[in-house]
């Protein structure tokens, strides 16, 4: 039920811009971690930010998920300018994530790791949930049902019981998606979805993320290293080096981009 | 001018008393850099060693209350008396016995789980040894005497009473024990600087798999440290068993080096130190100015509440490193 | 009928959410009930209230209060012992000061009092975490403690320092003071520990249980994907300390008669309770029950032995309980840190294949 207003299913269209990253700047003592870096990201977009290793991308997805907190520059959601928030609050938002090192409810099920996603969305006071009476009661069967459309949406009916800290990396990683999906997020931030993973479950994998941005239109960001993978998927690319931006725009175009070629192959400095 | 005279006195009371804190503190330190392992037990340690060093040297025989149960005999003594160093030497060998015991037993078989939980076996750990000093060596408050000088002081009282017309009270025992511990803290510290086994055992303390790969025996490590702590358990069991007898309660009294602890960090030798002598004074001085306002005895939860307040302004611990949250 | 989950289809999420979703289960959980409230109360003698039921009834009250904040809200606190003595202070300055009122209301604000004070007790977790925060909670028992000590106006100013229930009746029955039956005494600590092993079941199985949960596991990532950590926190301090509170409140009202704070409630106490959830299983409301019908009757059993069939003195029965005890801790967080509860459930995981395990 809850899904079908994001069930605009057939043509994909980008639309206008959800999140615009203006002038970030965050350091940490005294490293510069991301330098002036500006980019925006459109509604139903895939929008990938790549780069070399320490190039400042992780940094970045946490900028916008509000965990760290850029010491300059704006980030504008929805055309708001976002004042200083706690994670939480960004959550409440609309925007969720996924983790580089999996971070998931290691002691809970699949099943509840997944509801833990629509914990926002569920607002039965205190006393209903302890006498389990009236609203408490039926969020529960509500969010429940909802959950297991995402649980049949990346096919993982067969695990639905099972506590989290038993299951095989590329599962864990889906039941991760699975968590993000479950907010209904109007932004999803996906960092590295795919690494350490064989060409088997990369496959799997993409083509969820093309699933979840086709059927349900959300507005996706993420970080990736494998470039045939990052541009197959994505609409638009960032690149990063040294926690500055090197080139912004198509995947064709970022290839032909001089200064993307050099960051990558690495170039004779004088 | 007289407050004056006697906060000092207090003050200096405190930092005698903050020597002892700072002493089993760094028990904990070594351990908890060494092992990542937060050992609750590290008080009734020093209970179990002062209780051992009491009876070796009045030559009671272990286990005897349980044998005498068991068997219906009636012994107790093996009727002579050790020499104090003998009895320190053989009660510092028991307590390396212990370390080992410790080491093979529990820790090994807790290699890799959460601190937490380390944390909680170390609780069980002292309610075994607790019940362990009891059935060997009988729960009875005990006497110990080592030959250390106790009573008040003539000379200070003499001196300071000609420079400010009041006669400091500060006793013998304070002072020996303040100056051991100032030895012995030097001593850790040089070892741990400067030795061999110092450096691998803060190689482990920063990484346990690089220690592994560069050949450094965990075991042995850990083995090692235990038993420093065991040994630096018994110093502090000397000086408190002397001054208040040997009984429960002084395991008490050793807790109180986790607030010091939570004060200086819990990775920081230095911190241990400068902790130790801040709850010690201010202990001393909160009783002798807020004290009798209350009804007294805030020494039982003085240094609990203070770092508490600290650590919500600084959690990381006076010295401690800034903890970088990742995600 | 066996133990079977086969053929046993659930048609709605309601009924797969059920607390006990093998009828078999819930046969047992019946019959459990019926003989807790329709035979025990008439067969129970003094003997077997004061030293079985009754402390087993209370315990297992304080063991879910702090399985809610340590097993489910991943907080450990060893300030047990003083917050079940703000339980048992409160309960006796209301009976005393509103002798009209019924004890029940009185026992349950003594544990809304205590919930205050967790919260406030609790306010540093935010800022602090793991064994930082236990060793916080120290300050939390040693201050309460020396509070109830040194405070003459918590103990109505009385010359002994003690607190003495005076007696109470509920419909009619006394149920505090010396006048007390057995199937008083049980019933009442038997109602409020069904209740409120209920209400923490419906808590944990909801969004605020998830909620705990997700702190627990992993703190940062429970916050990016939007839990409040103050507020889960918090709640998880309130809502232990409320429990533990009644438990307070019922070891001394009802159980004790008189209680004097540091030998009643000292730190001990803190242990004793966090050893039941360790043994019973953290994180399990069965396990809370477990672990506290083991830590009661372990020292009945010991003394019933060592004392009575070989005539061992009673402190060397104690001394060695105190070893049983330390080293059974560490045995189960070595061997089975879920504790009896996953114990009983791996018998039941095997039971339910049983013949054909694979």
């Amino acid at each position: 039920m809850m899904m079908q207003d994001n069930l605009t299913a057939g043509t994909r269209q980008i639309g206008p811009v959800v999140m615009e990253l203006r002038n970030i700047t965050l350091r940490f003592g005294g490293v510069v971690a991301i330098k002036d870096i500006s980019f925006d990201i459109r509604q139903g977009e895939i929008r990938a930010i790549i780069g070399p290793n320490g190039a400042g991308k992780s940094s970045m997805l946490n900028v916008i998920s509000g965990f760290y907190r850029p010491q300059e520059g704006e980030v504008i959601f929805r055309g708001v300018p976002r004042g200083p928030m706690k994670p939480f609050q960004v959550a409440r938002l609309g925007i969720a994530r996924t983790f580089q090192n999996i971070a998931l409810f290691e002691g809970m099920t699949v099943l509840d790791n997944i509801m833990t996603g629509r914990l926002n969305r569920m607002k039965a006071g205190f006393l209903s949930q302890a006498l389990w009476w009236g609203r408490a009661e039926r969020e529960e069967t509500e969010n429940r049902a909802a959950v297991e459309r995402i649980i049949d949406f990346l096919e993982i009916q067969n695990i639905r019981k099972t506590p989290v800290g038993r299951l095989p990396y590329g599962l864990k990683k889906r039941v991760e998606l699975a968590r993000a999906l479950a907010a209904e997020p109007q932004l999803l931030l996906l960092d590295e979805p795919m690494a350490g993973m064989n060409v088997e479950e990369k496959e799997d994998m993409s083509r969820f993320i093309l699933d979840v941005n086709d059927e349900f239109g959300t507005t996706i960001c993420l970080i990736e290293h494998d470039m045939g993978v990052v541009m197959d998927l994505s609409d638009r690319v960032v690149v990063m080096d040294y926690g500055r931006k090197i080139g912004d725009g198509t995947p064709a175009e970022v290839r032909g981009n001089q200064a993307v070629i050099d960051a990558y192959l690495g170039v004779a400095h004088d | 001018m007289d407050q004056f005279v006697f906060a000092a006195e207090v003050v200096l009371n405190g930092l005698m008393t903050g020597v002892m804190y700072a002493l089993v503190a760094l028990g904990f330190v070594l351990i908890f850099k060494a092992s990542g392992v937060f050992n609750y037990a590290q008080g009734v340690l020093a209970l179990f060693a002062a209780m051992t060093l009491v009876s070796i040297q009045n030559g009671q025989v272990p286990f005897a209350h349980l044998i005498n149960a068991a068997l219906g005999t009636q012994i107790h003594h093996f009727g002579w008396t050790v020499p104090a160093a003998l009895a320190i030497a053989l009660t510092a060998l028991v307590m390396v016995g212990l370390a080992f015991l410790i080491e093979k037993l529990v820790l090994q078989h807790l290699v890799g789980q959460e601190p937490i939980i380390l944390f909680m076996a170390t609780i069980g750990l002292a309610y075994f040894l607790e019940g362990l000093g009891d059935v060997m060596w009988g729960a009875d408050i005990k006497t110990l005497d080592v030959g250390l000088p106790q009573g008040i002081s003539d000379g200070i009282e003499a001196a300071t009473a000609q420079w400010f017309g009041y006669g400091f009270f500060i006793d013998r025992l304070d002072l020996w024990a303040t100056l051991i511990a100032v030895l012995l803290v030097a001593a850790l510290v040089a070892f741990a600087q400067y030795t061999k086994q110092g450096r691998a055992m803060r190689a482990v303390a920063d990484d346990h798999q690089a220690a592994l790969s560069v050949g450094i025996s965990l075991r042995f490590i850990w083995v090692m440290v235990w038993s420093i702590a065991g040994f630096v358990a018994l110093v502090a069991g000397i000086m408190w068993g002397t001054k208040s007898g040997v009984q429960f309660s002084l395991s008490l009294i050793a807790l109180k080096a986790l607030p010091v602890l939570m004060l200086g960090g819990f990775t920081s030798i230095p911190g241990a130190i400068v902790g130790g002598l801040i709850i010690g004074v201010g202990e001393k001085l909160f009783e002798f100015t807020i004290g009798p306002m209350v009804g007294g005895a805030t020494e039982t939860w003085f240094a609990y509440v203070l770092a508490l307040i600290f650590l919500v302004f600084r959690p990381q611990g006076l010295f401690g490193e800034r903890i970088i949250e990742r995600v | 009928m066996i133990y079977r989950e086969a053929g046993d289809f659930k048609t709605s999420y309601r009924a797969d959410g059920q607390t006990f979703p093998i009828r078999l289960d819930r046969w047992g959980y019946y019959a459990v009930l019926a003989v807790a409230f329709g035979i025990i109360p008439f067969v129970i003698n003094d003997y077997w209230a004061n030293a079985v039921l009754v402390p087993f009834l209370i315990y297992a009250i304080a063991a879910l209060g702090l399985n809610i904040l340590t097993g489910y809200a991943g907080q450990v606190s060893l300030g047990t012992g003083g917050f079940m003595a703000v339980g048992a202070y409160a309960v006796y300055k209301l009976m005393t000061s509103f002798p009209d009122v019924s004890i029940l209301i009185h026992i349950l604000l003594a544990g809304g009092i205590t919930a205050g004070v967790g919260v406030l007790f609790g306010l540093p977790s935010l800022r602090i975490k793991g064994f930082y925060l236990a060793v916080a909670t120290l300050a939390a028992q040693f201050f309460l403690v020396w509070l109830f000590n040194k405070v003459p106006w918590f103990y109505n100013y009385s010359a002994s320092g003690q607190i003495t229930a005076p007696t109470r009746e509920v419909l009619g029955f006394a149920v505090t003071g010396p006048a007390t039956s057995a199937p008083a005494k049980y019933l009442v600590c038997l109602v409020l520990a069904f209740l409120l092993a209920w209400v923490a079941r419906n808590l944990t199985r909801g969004s605020i249980g998830r909620k705990w949960m997700a702190i627990r596991d992993m703190d940062i990532a429970a916050e990016i994907i939007g839990v409040d950590p103050l507020r889960a926190k918090l709640s998880a301090f309130a809502v232990s300390s409320f429990f533990i509170g009644i438990a307070g409140a019922l070891l001394f009202a009802v159980y004790l008669g008189a209680a004097e704070v540091g030998e009643a409630f000292g730190i001990n106490k803190s242990f004793l309770v966090l050893f039941m959830i360790i043994i019973g299983g953290l994180g399990s409301i069965f396990g809370s029950f477990a672990g506290a019908a083991f830590m009661v009757l372990l020292p009945v059993l010991l003394k019933n032995v060592l004392v009575g069939n070989l005539g061992w003195p009673t402190d060397l029965a104690a001394h060695i309980e105190l070893m049983i005890v330390g080293a059974l801790i560490v045995t189960f967080l070595i061997v089975e840190p879920h504790g009896l509860a996953r114990l009983w459930r791996l018998t039941k995981e095997k039971l339910r294949l049983w013949p054909f395990p694979h």
